[in-house]
């Protein structure tokens, strides 16, 4: 019996056995998604979406403020090499991430072969991969010129031999032209849902389109000045004949964006300068915010922009904050109430000659209230505390008394007196106000914003309405309809706080340059909108010119970043006594003035990249 | 214990001691030489060259070696004495003056790119590179009368040919405390615009009184710029030292 039984056990153990082979190592991994899985799980194709909008490609955005101070806008207190080059690079702000197109093309062919996403999924997620495409080539194109149109993805045959893959550049025009061609085609697919900041939407799709559509305009249009920077071949250049077809595009999508009713300028805090700056602080409902890279606290996302800007006097981490001044060139860019521009009232003539002000801040009350939105001026107030910005004391006799550490106390006449602010300025002094100013756009004024571990969740505004008024604007001025112009002007000027509204024949080229630089200043426009304008190597032209007398030119040089010091008349007795007096200040740290080169207009094109596809021709001037 | 700080002094060894194999030598044979025309060096804006920026010159030439495939450009920033010098490996080089490096033309193939000259680099080499300017300045004077920079200078128009020669722009004056005074560098300048100028072969310039040097010092450097029209690079004439 015990052998019958042992027998049927052993037979048993042999018919079950072991899987076929193939079979036993073809287990479901756990960890990694493969490509069909994605694409049958909307969630799924929205993660690989997130990915692909996380790496939009941006120049200037608050987690990458340093080069804010690369131009005219900003001191770098800290970074003080900004100020010591001479020259641009010609390979400052290249980009040639076809790595990322590729991904984009795969993403769009894989959406479009998908067979278990229902068809109002696969057209929104399709027509999203093509907005991301059309916004990579919009960047490329604004930093190279003309670059080869890849819009499937390309695959090695292993052939040895992969010269078949090999793109010329495409014209300049041609790449515009294609931007805002897919634009156009996805406008209508994409939701109108103004609400949904991050993703792509119709409004967006305008707002990009208007964009691509009025700096190919304005290449077109002011290329002429520039005979120079353009090939043969149009890789780089528009032909003038085409700018009037561009600005009338440009006009005729802003016009259908602004009339969609879909977004609004954002007018909700009493305080103007606050509304200002609430523009970029408010995510609640925010009718004017069109697209941004999104922030969150404590999701790994964040960004040190507070953490490095927050005024020194209220630092809540140690030695942080300061770094980034705005300039004295920036601030008084800003107009006067009465819609004229002057230097800041800061003295009769000579700098010793002073304007006395009992509170610092009166210097810069009859001012466009976007100033103080973007900028903390010296007596400010931010996150509830006074900034406390001054370089010094006037004593009785004229002379200045300063110190050398944040807040230092002195003895004057035996009585110890505070000789410096505890935010500076303080020359050479990393993190003070060296500029004399603080940064406001962007600064989060939430405690704890400025510790190293809680750090900042403010979006970066990538597209905003404001914008797309302005762009209508100077498309509207362009194309001869002054008074279309001075109407959206009229708009984003209103809801700053200027109350004197433009005449259509005060609406000059002039005055389109300014109203963009205060508006969007520190909002990754500066450097693209000199360079459609072909003014950037007329304002950085490497003169060691003065600081401007007329603020409200286009063509005035701005090579070096001027600050404005405050300084407090210590005169007990006296009728100054406590008021406050302003000197203009050229840093010993900036030595050099900035030139920009013909040959910045358009990136250098690696030899590397020249190598790997000898069809690719340079950029000219370089 | 013991076995980690074994650990640790074999680690030190391996630093120590590094990879002979991987060792090249390094690149020995100097290049050098001016940019002349007719033998007189063309003067230039002096460079400010930040680290690890190699496009960052005013004026470059772009020396190619032949002998590999992957190619990419080695530059050659002109100092502006017009004198360049370069640390090269030997070998078979091209030179090419690229596109709008220079006040001066430079000779282009029939495809419109700059030509190329042979370079072979044997042993250390000094060669004067003839261009062709657009101007030379002559017989600059700079002289001090009150502490009023005064300058005179004599335009020689080099290219003549309507296709390729070009109007000046403006005759400049700068005036620096140090020898590295033009454009970018100046305490002081005059500017005098080229319509303005009557007679090119007696050009007078003659800057505003120099404020107080800081600290004090009893001479300047100046030299004078000629900006040719649609030309970036401006040429200067030899910085003079001015007594005060």
């Amino acid at each position: 019996m015990k052998k019958t039984i042992l027998s049927l056990v052993a037979l048993f153990s042999l018919t079950t056995g072991c899987k076929d082979d193939a079979e036993f190592l073809n287990i479901k991994s756990t960890n990694i998604l493969l490509v069909d899985e994605v694409y049958s799980d909307p969630r799924l194709v929205l993660s690989a979406a997130t990915d692909l909008y996380n790496r939009i490609p941006d120049l200037v955005e608050p987690a990458n403020f340093g080069i804010m101070a690369s131009f005219d806008e900003a001191f770098a207190s800290g970074d003080y090499g900004r100020h010591q080059n001479r020259e641009y690079s010609y390979d400052d702000w290249s980009l040639w991430d076809y790595g990322y197109i590729r991904e984009i093309n795969l993403f769009i062919e894989r959406v479009n072969a998908a067979t278990r996403l229902s068809a109002a999924d696969k057209a929104r997620f399709a027509a999203e991969g093509r907005f991301l495409r059309a916004n990579a080539y919009f960047e490329l194109v604004k930093r190279m010129g003309g670059v080869p149109l890849v819009t499937e993805s390309l695959t090695y045959d292993y052939s040895g031999d992969a010269s078949y893959l090999r793109k010329p550049r495409a014209k300049e025009s041609e790449v515009y032209d294609f931007v805002i061609s897919e634009l156009e085609a996805i406008k209508s697919i994409l939701p109108k849902t103004p609400n949904e900041k991050s993703r792509a939407t119709y409004g967006l799709a305008l707002a990009s389109k208007v964009r691509a559509a009025l700096y190919a305009g304005s290449i077109a249009k002011y290329g002429v000045n520039t005979p120079t920077v353009s090939l043969p071949n149009g890789e780089v250049g528009i032909p003038a004949t085409k700018a009037t077809a561009y600005f009338q595009t440009a006009l005729t999508s802003a016009q259908e964006l602004i009339t969609s009713g879909q977004y609004s300028l954002y007018q909700k805090a009493p305080d103007l300068s606050t509304n200002f700056a609430n523009i970029f602080l408010d995510k609640a409902n925010n009718p004017e915010v069109i697209f941004v890279e999104d922030y969150k606290l404590q999701s790994g996302k964040i960004h040190s922009f507070a953490l490095d800007n927050q005024p020194r006097a209220i630092t809540e981490e140690g030695e942080r904050g300061g770094r980034l001044n705005p300039s004295l060139n920036l601030v008084q860019s800003f107009e006067k109430l009465d819609n004229s521009f002057a230097p800041l009232a800061i003295n009769k003539g000579t700098p010793n000659d002073y304007i006395y002000y009992d509170k610092p801040e009166d210097l810069f009350a009859d001012r466009d209230p976007r100033l103080q939105g973007t900028v903390l001026v010296p007596g400010a107030i931010f996150k509830n505390r006074p900034i406390d910005i001054f370089a010094g004391l006037v004593l009785a006799n004229g002379s200045i008394l300063s110190g050398d550490q944040l807040g230092q106390l002195k003895p004057v006449n035996g009585v110890s007196v505070q000789v410096v602010g505890l935010s500076g300025p303080i020359e050479g002094y990393d993190g003070s106000a060296q500029g004399g100013f603080y940064m406001r756009k962007y600064n989060d004024p939430v405690t704890g914003s400025g510790q190293i571990g809680t750090q900042s969740e403010v979006w970066n505004v990538r597209y905003r309405y404001a914008e797309v008024l302005l762009n209508a604007a100077e498309a509207a001025f362009e194309l001869g309809q002054s008074a279309v112009a001075a109407g959206y002007l009229k708009l984003v000027r209103d809801r700053a706080g200027l109350t004197k509204a433009l005449t259509p024949g005060e609406v000059t080229f002039d005055r389109i340059v300014h109203e963009r630089k205060v508006e969007l200043a520190y909002e990754n426009h500066l450097l693209w909108d000199m360079k459609r304008w072909r003014l950037a190597h007329v304002v950085w032209d490497g003169s060691n010119s003065d600081l401007t007398t007329q603020p409200g030119k286009a063509t005035e040089p701005s090579t070096r970043v001027y600050s404005l010091w405050p300084y407090k008349v210590y005169n007990p007795g006296g009728a100054n006594h406590n008021k406050w007096v302003f000197r203009k200040v050229l840093s010993g740290r900036v030595t050099q003035s900035h030139v920009f080169r013909l040959g910045n207009y358009y990136s250098r094109i690696t030899d590397a990249i020249i190598n790997n596809n000898p069809t690719i021709v340079r950029n000219p001037n370089q | 214990m013991k076995i980690s700080i074994i650990y640790l002094f074999l680690l030190l060894l391996v630093g120590l001691t590094g990879c002979e194999l991987d060792n090249f030598e390094p690149p020995k044979s100097t290049f050098e030489g001016r940019l002349v025309y007719q033998g007189e060096p063309l003067l230039i804006q002096s460079a400010n060259v930040a680290v690890a920026n190699n496009s960052d010159f005013p004026v470059f030439l772009e020396l190619w070696q032949k002998a590999y495939n992957n190619r990419s450009s080695i530059r050659i920033p002109i100092k502006q004495d017009g004198t360049f010098s370069s640390l090269l490996f030997d070998g078979d080089y091209k030179l090419i003056v690229p596109n709008g490096q220079g006040p001066f033309l430079w000779k282009r193939t029939a495809a419109n790119t700059p030509d190329s000259l042979d370079i072979k680099i044997q042993g250390s080499k000094t060669m004067d590179i003839e261009v062709m300017p657009y101007y030379m300045l002559r017989n600059p004077k700079i002289s001090n009368n009150a502490r009023k920079i005064t300058g005179t200078v004599s335009l020689e128009k080099v290219i003549t040919d309507a296709a390729n020669g070009k109007t000046v722009e403006r005759v400049s004056l700068y005036v620096n405390k140090t020898q590295f005074v033009d454009a970018g560098n100046s305490l002081n300048k005059a500017d005098l615009a080229g319509a303005d100028i009557k007679d090119l072969a007696n050009v007078t310039l003659t800057t505003g009184e120099l404020p107080a040097l800081v600290p004090s010092q009893g001479y300047v450097f100046a030299r004078i710029g000629l900006k040719i029209t649609g030309v970036e690079d401006m040429i200067y004439t030899p910085v003079q030292k001015i007594t005060l």
